[in-house]
């Protein structure tokens, strides 16, 4: 069991060095999707299956692929010249190893299923939806008003309408 | 059961909080500056999941859910803040957008 936590936080620490070390943006956020699939690895081992999925369903699968719109949206690093060099191994080999990796703790983990399942201990969702709308039910009041206050000013900072600007506001 | 210590578990997270921490100082792009926070975020739950598992209590988790909300407001408001600078000064270097007033 032990061996899982150490495979998962070698893969989530190497992953994470190149998603900070790397060049070009979408390969960088390729590998920290890769670094939080192996964090919510060990939030399962760790006993809470809600956390684990709820770090794929959100962070990878909603706040990355946030990242990835607006990165493309912003045509960074796209240069048609480069494709070709993307095709070669040095590029998808690190990568490809470390999914692998993470492949291989899956099935491995599928093996001895009985060793790994969560324990009578693991705090299952039922007791933390019950601590989170009764003892922190005024936090979850806070986040809904943060929620709000992200969506308006998402909106108002991402609305584009003003095509004329004061001149003191104008570039050049 | 995980039997690896405790203090194993908060030096993994302790590594990624610092990875996460030079990223943020050494890049000046300022879409891995925000990556970074992201992986900062990201170890500070992962050290909530742990001291919650550790006592075995629910809060860690409820900790874990917070900062979600959280991260997903930071994200959205900074990404159209980095959409709206790109649109102004056609890049992402954050040491380019050190004037509050346009001087070119």
């Amino acid at each position: 069991m032990n061996v899982f936590f150490y495979i998962a936080a070698v893969v989530a620490i190497i992953s994470t060095i190149m998603a900070i070390s790397g060049r070009n943006a979408i390969h960088s956020l390729l590998y920290l999707i890769l670094s939080l699939l192996a964090i919510s690895v060990i939030f399962y081992l760790l006993s809470a299956p809600f956390i684990a999925a709820l770090e794929v369903i959100i962070y990878a699968g909603a706040i990355m692929v946030l990242f990835i719109f607006v990165t493309m949206m912003l045509n960074i690093g796209l240069e048609r010249e480069t494709e070709k060099k993307w095709l070669k191994p040095c590029m998808w080999i690190v990568p490809s190893l470390l999914a692998a990796v993470l492949l291989v703790n899956l099935i491995l983990a599928l093996k001895n299923v009985k060793s790994i399942q969560p324990d009578e201990e693991a705090i299952l969702p039922k007791q933390v939806g019950i601590s989170l709308f009764s003892t922190y039910l005024l936090g979850v009041e806070i986040a809904a008003i943060l929620l709000m206050a992200g969506v308006i000013g998402a909106y108002h900072l991402g609305s584009q309408k003003k095509k004329v600007k004061h001149r003191f506001l104008e570039i050049n | 059961m995980l039997t690896v210590p405790v203090e194993t578990q908060i030096l993994f997270a302790g590594i990624i909080f610092f990875l996460g921490l030079i990223g943020l100082l050494v890049r000046r792009n300022m879409i891995f500056m925000l990556m970074s926070i992201e992986i900062m975020f990201n170890s500070a739950g992962l050290v909530f999941i742990i001291a919650g598992t550790h006592w075995k209590q629910p809060d860690g988790q409820v900790m874990f859910i917070f900062i979600l909300a959280v991260t997903a407001v930071e994200v959205s408001i900074a990404l159209a803040l980095i959409l709206q600078v790109y649109h102004h000064f056609k890049t992402l270097d954050a040491d380019a957008i050190n004037n509050l007033k346009d001087t070119n």
